[in-house]
């Protein structure tokens, strides 16, 4: 079987679960819980083979050896590798605590990250490797930056759980943020839900556009339909602030603690922060060291990864400051998650700099 | 009265320089300020930037922004005076607050334990409490053998009315903290010591030239080198037939006084190092003044097998060993291409496809003409069984090496090892202590116990669970 057979299969599993998760959220149905943790869990079997394969696909066509053959070379194959580290510590958190209402919030991440490979059309081919990352690092390299991705987005998701569960007045500056950041989220998938249904289901235009993204809302080419897309945003934004309270009924009854929530947050950056810290700056600047002949030059993804790194740096001191613990450091928390998403994907898309090879 | 006061300002003043609070205000400048500094291209183009400014700006802003812009140093940022002011302030709060805390540390975990009262012992957030039937003496083996099993030395003290346990392990992850504190000081440390003491810089260098400077990056400074690097040949090598590179690989020898010490061929991720001097590959190109000048390197087979090795010019003539096969150089290009009408031209200035156009004689008379081409080796066949392989075009590229003597470089590393061991021990590490007292009382015992962990306390209480139930499953056992 080929790898993308199985990574069409694990795409819509993982698009369902999240479906599932959504719902099991609002409707508290055991068998729909159930349902969605065997889709996960499928969709995560199918794309652990799928990786497997390409794998040996890459290291057949290129030669190099499995080792140095590690299928993380390019935009595409990175946000898969994400997404399978994000599921599998969504698993493990489901495992561990016992609870699934998590999924709703967690398998989201991994559906826009899904679709947006799909929508920017990023090359989905297996490219031979350019020069440089010709080395032994990169699987070092790319594999600990991304676990510490995961386990960052996991941190975000838990973040603004605790920020749904504590917050009570709609004035309150953490309600806003929360819904704000949940708002913006929320948009972002529903126009990419759009673009997907439009392009990908309806129209299937004959014409190559190199990019889907926002197409149908807010780059669409008639301004009436961009000014609709902002309203509707405007609209939604309003609508999950006055009814986000909503949200924290629907979650009280699911048992999770603010405790135990501020808990896995904080247990998640403590685990991806060391991982960030030595697969992603030490063995960076050791590469880097190797192949450019600079540990640190202040390129745009190395001062990302450093902004990334002082912003955790915050949420671990911050914890340690009377009046900070809670609220204040969730806050940080999800923003800190921006940043991962600027450093990864703002970072290659945005700047210019020597590591552009995520940006096909 | 008046010293009294001024004192405690300095106090004040000290305990803010130690303060976490300090901290994470020096890192969210360091964070939101370096934002600046991956948006303006550092170093760069003034006109490139100059269209960003206008692009965020709008056009009438620009000139005014870009001057102060300028002025605060944005377009160096990361050399500039605030920013390296920003980074001192850094070291100043992380090396007083760890003069601040480090005694009180020192001392919880040199401080030997003693046993605990029964109320100190009830206050621990992590308390357990059984009772088994029997003696203490009975009671004390189970007690100490379940300690451990879960992995406790326990020190041992008799007390009026039984016995007492107490037992720590991982005082020194307290250390993991200061560790990743300390590794920050030193790779900073290295980083200065690189500035001071070495240089970075870049060379280009034609086939077959040597060059014995490099030319700083930062600055117009000429780096004399103290020993010669020879380009013996570079090459850049293809995936299949398209123009996507695989390798670049330069052949380099190093000579010192004249006489050649070291030889070796480098690519990207495989530099040279001589004399703390090291040397990567870093970028490549033709240089067209010679396109006219460089050498063919043929190796002509004639159909019975002769051989030979040329090295020709544009211009000359060579003969095919053995026949009366006779071939002149009329031109070469760096890169062929065929276009639809089946006209030849170059794409490209770059040695992407390098062709040679021969004109073949035989016998005085003229039978063919054509292109041969280095990466097409159905281009060499020629007709009767004779075969011209088109080796390399050599003398009209230059490789361009980055440069560079970086003696902190070990510093650096020394910090980076240092600190994913101290984030390890601060992250998965802690402090465990437990005491457990035996109390006896009619015809049983009494054991109370109490524990404390300074960091993941929620496992430590697990691990106490098993400890209970160690203890009391043993004494239903034996019942």
């Amino acid at each position: 079987m080929d790898s993308s057979v199985l990574f069409g299969i694990s795409t819509m599993a993982y698009i369902v679960a999240m479906i599932m998760y959504i719902s099991y959220l609002a409707f508290r149905k055991d068998q729909i819980g159930i349902t969605a943790t065997v889709i996960t869990l499928s969709g995560f079997v199918a794309q652990t083979f799928a990786i497997t394969l390409r794998w040996k696909e890459f290291a057949d066509l290129s030669g190099m050896g499995f080792m140095r053959s590690a299928p993380l070379t390019n935009l595409y194959e990175s946000l898969i590798f994400f997404v399978w580290c994000l599921i599998l510590g969504y698993l493990i958190i489901e495992f561990k605590f016992k609870n699934r209402s998590f999924g709703a919030f967690i398998t989201p991440i991994a559906g826009i990250a899904l679709a947006f490979i799909d929508l920017t059309g990023v090359s989905k081919e297996i490219q031979p490797l350019v020069p440089a990352l010709k080395s032994n690092w990169l699987l070092a390299h790319v594999t600990m930056s991304f676990i510490a991705y995961a386990a960052f987005s996991l941190s975000f998701s838990t973040g603004l759980m605790y920020l749904v569960v504590t917050t009570e007045k709609r004035s309150e500056p953490a309600y806003i943020f929360w819904t704000l950041t949940l708002g913006i989220f929320v948009i972002v998938m529903a126009s990419m839900a759009i673009d997907f249904l439009t392009f990908k289901v309806a129209v299937k235009p004959d014409i190559f556009i190199r990019s889907y993204l926002f197409k149908t809302s807010f780059l669409h080419t008639s301004s009436a339909i961009k000014i609709l897309s902002w309203i509707l945003s405007g609209i939604i934004l309003l609508a999950i602030w006055r009814y986000g309270s909503l949200l924290k009924t629907a979650m009280v009854k699911f048992d999770i603690g603010a405790d135990m929530l501020d808990e896995i947050t904080y247990k998640s950056i403590a685990v991806g922060f060391p991982i960030f810290t030595l697969g992603g700056l030490i063995f960076g600047a050791i590469w880097a060291d190797q192949a450019w002949g600079v540990y640190w030059s202040w390129d745009p993804k190395e001062t990302w990864s450093l902004i990334t790194w002082f912003i955790y740096a915050f949420y671990l001191h911050s914890r340690m400051i009377r009046g900070w613990r809670g609220r204040k450091v969730a806050i940080v928390a999800v923003i800190g998650f921006m940043a991962v998403i600027f450093t990864y994907l703002g970072v290659n898309l945005l700047l210019s700099g020597l590591h552009a090879y995520g940006s096909q | 009265m008046e010293e009294k006061k001024q004192k405690s300002i300095i106090d004040k003043f000290w305990d803010f320089l130690a303060s976490v609070k300090l901290a994470i205000i020096i890192f969210a400048m360091i964070a939101l300020t370096s934002i600046i500094g991956t948006i303006l291209e550092q170093g760069g183009d003034p006109a490139r930037n100059i269209q960003i400014i206008t692009k965020l700006f709008g056009e009438s802003a620009a000139p005014t922004l870009y001057s102060v812009f300028q002025k605060l140093g944005f377009m160096d940022m990361y050399h500039s005076w605030w920013f390296i002011t920003i980074l001192i302030l850094f070291v100043v709060n992380l090396i007083i607050c760890s003069l601040d805390r480090l005694p009180k540390i020192w001392k919880s975990i040199t401080e030997p334990m003693g046993p605990a009262t029964e109320e100190k012992l009830r206050k621990f957030l992590i308390s357990r409490e059984v009772v088994l039937k029997g003696s203490a003496e009975k009671v004390k083996n189970t007690v100490s053998d379940a300690l451990s099993k879960i992995g406790f030395k326990c020190e041992e003290a008799s007390e009026e009315k039984g016995f007492q346990f107490f037992a720590q392990k991982g005082p020194y992850s307290r250390l993991g903290v200061y560790i990743t504190h300390f590794s920050i000081l030193v790779i900073l440390a290295g980083a200065i010591i690189g500035l001071k003491f070495g240089f970075k810089g870049y060379v280009n260098i034609p086939e077959g030239a040597a060059t014995n400077v490099a030319f700083a990056d930062r600055g117009t400074r000429d780096i004399p080198l103290g020993f010669d690097v020879k380009c013996d040949n570079f090459n850049v090598e293809f995936y299949g037939m398209s123009d996507m590179p695989k390798e670049y690989r330069s052949w380099l020898t190093i000579l010192k006084d004249g006489k050649e010490v070291l030889k070796k061929s480098i690519v990207v991720n495989d530099p040279l190092t001589y004399e703390g001097i090291t040397f990567y590959q870093a970028s490549y190109g033709s240089i067209q003044e010679n396109f006219g000048r460089g050498v063919f390197l043929f190796r002509v087979i004639s159909a019975n097998g002769e051989s030979s090795n040329l090295q020709l010019r544009l211009g000359d003539s060579f003969q095919i060993p053995g026949s009366a096969i006779t071939g002149k150089i009329l031109d070469f290009s760096p890169a062929l291409r065929i276009d639809t009408n089946g006209q030849a031209f170059t794409y490209s200035d770059h040695m992407n496809n390098p062709a040679v156009l021969i004109d073949f004689h035989e016998s005085g008379t003229h039978t063919l003409n054509g292109w041969i081409l280095k990466r097409h080796p159905e281009t060499w066949q020629l007709p009767g069984g004779h075969k011209v392989e088109f080796h390399d075009y050599w003398g009209v590229e230059f490789t361009g090496l980055q440069v560079r003597k970086d003696p902190g470089v070990w510093v650096v590393y020394f910090g980076c090892i240092a600190m994913s061991i101290g984030l390890f021990i601060a992250f998965f590490m802690s402090h465990r202590k437990i005491w457990v007292k035996l109390i006896e009382e009619k015809n049983s015992t009494r054991i109370l116990i109490g524990a404390t962990a300074n960091k993941n306390r929620a496992a430590f209480e697990r691990k106490i669970d098993t400890l209970v139930s160690l203890i009391s499953g043993k004494e239903k056992g034996e019942k």
